[in-house]
């Protein structure tokens, strides 16, 4: 258990570090930044208390936001998808009661965990353009801006799981 | 009394959700206004002193485009110092009186230790703050052109508000004429912002100068801004004034911050006359 809380405390630290020192200054064609913190909502393990993902990613959300100065629109995204994570991980799996203590989410078949990834990533890609923006005669930046990004995101999280986790028997 | 609690109780984990979602809201929505000091911002000792940390390790990386800069820079002095060289010997005077001798502006050298270019919105992190006499609102500018404004200050750290932000307005002029506008940034790309309120008299041309108009405090005037790049002239009105930047935003290093010491009188002055 202590190695569990251990493991989740280390994540959540590089996750934001690398964040904010390497990410947020890649600037791919220009301008895509890769938003790699939402992987916390992913690898966060699944429990009945629901309360401590939301608690754990307003602070890494306020982290991230601190660095970039963006006031809280990171925080305001990483909430949301922390608090539908559920409901969209049911969806993706077609089924509404699993087992909690037991689940890890590298047991999806890559199809589905792939799904749930570029589901999650897109809302919150979505809502921290729609904030930054904060005017809807954008609209054409904040969708163009929600793909690519999106695109990145996905893939780099998508591949760094599965490099990065281990697969429970 | 009981229900309320089992009303909690129930909803417990939505209205925990509920909160922490108004809070960020509500910094965000904080972000958006000029006015207002943010809460959350990268100048506290944490983020700083990490930016301040890794900056001191990729340093090294723009150090051959920061000697350019500066010699280039030296050469500009150096000749505008030879060309005002040329006054008549007779009538050299030593300002010896203090008294009649203001220093307008001051300027500060600084680090940006941490930059941003590809947002919407955003701000750069400098590495001195209160303690080297930095305030809210002075402007930063290096030899190339205007950068921003400081908008948030710890101890050691500022925040400035890069002209690559929607709540950044600053007022320009033509160098050839004096006719005013304000430069704004529309989001595309970082080399080019954008002049709204050129009144239509105004002849302008793809290449004038643009610089700084010295209309409001912050900004001593003449400052280069950049050049005219293209524009439409549609129903007796300038639309769409894009113009190229002389700064690359996306390399700075080693800035100027000034310091105008006649700011509070010009204020004072111009907030007499709104209340009159």
């Amino acid at each position: 258990m202590s190695k569990l809380i251990f493991r989740n405390i280390v994540r959540f630290i590089l996750l934001v570090l690398f964040q904010v020192l390497v990410f947020n200054h890649i600037n791919l064609f220009g301008y895509i930044n890769p938003f790699i913190y939402v992987s916390w909502v992913f690898l966060f393990p699944v429990r009945k208390s629901k309360s401590l993902l939301l608690l754990t990613s307003f602070f890494l959300g306020i982290l991230i936001d601190t660095f970039s100065d963006t006031g809280g629109i990171h925080t305001a995204a990483i909430l949301i998808i922390a608090y539908f994570r559920l409901p969209i991980l049911e969806m993706v799996m077609r089924k509404t009661d699993f087992d909690y203590v037991l689940f890890n989410i590298r047991n999806l078949t890559l199809n589905k965990l792939f799904l749930f990834i570029s589901i999650l990533t897109f809302i919150d890609t979505f809502i921290v353009f729609l904030l930054d923006y904060f005017n809807f005669s954008d609209i054409g930046s904040i969708i163009s801006n929600t793909i690519l990004t999106s695109i990145f995101t996905i893939l780099i999280s998508f591949f760094g799981i599965l490099l990065f986790t281990k697969k429970h028997k | 009394m009981q229900q309320l609690f089992y009303f909690i109780q129930k909803f417990r984990y939505f209205l925990l959700f509920l909160v922490l979602e108004i809070i960020a809201l509500t910094l965000t929505i904080k972000n958006h206004s000029y006015q207002q000091s943010k809460f959350i911002n990268s100048a506290n000792f944490i983020s700083g002193g990490i930016y301040n940390q890794v900056s001191s390790i990729s340093d090294f990386l723009n150090l051959k485009s920061e000697n350019k800069r500066l010699s280039e820079e030296n050469i500009r002095l150096k000749n505008w110092v030879e060309e005002n060289k040329q006054v008549d010997v007779n009538n050299i005077v030593a300002h010896i009186d203090t008294s009649k001798y203001h220093q307008k502006y001051q300027y500060i050298s600084a680090k940006i230790i941490n930059n941003n270019y590809s947002k919407r919105n955003n701000f750069l992190t400098l590495n001195k703050g209160v303690k080297q006499n930095l305030k809210i609102d002075l402007g930063v500018i290096n030899s190339k052109g205007v950068i921003g404004v400081i908008k948030n200050i710890s101890k050691n750290y500022a925040t400035v508000l890069s002209i690559l932000n929607s709540n950044s307005k600053i007022n320009v002029r033509l160098k050839k004429s004096f006719h005013y506008g304000t430069l704004v940034w529309n989001g595309k790309d970082y080399n080019i912002a954008q002049i709204t309120d050129i009144p239509r008299q105004a002849t302008i041309k793809v290449g004038d100068t643009i610089i700084t108009g010295g209309k409001s405090a912050i900004f001593p005037e003449g400052i280069n801004v950049g050049v005219i790049k293209d524009f439409k002239f549609e129903k007796n009105q300038y639309k769409e004034i894009n113009i190229s930047l002389f700064n690359d935003m996306s390399s700075l290093s080693y800035v100027q911050v000034i310091i105008n010491y006649q700011k509070n009188e010009q204020k004072g002055l111009e907030q007499n006359n709104l209340y009159e």
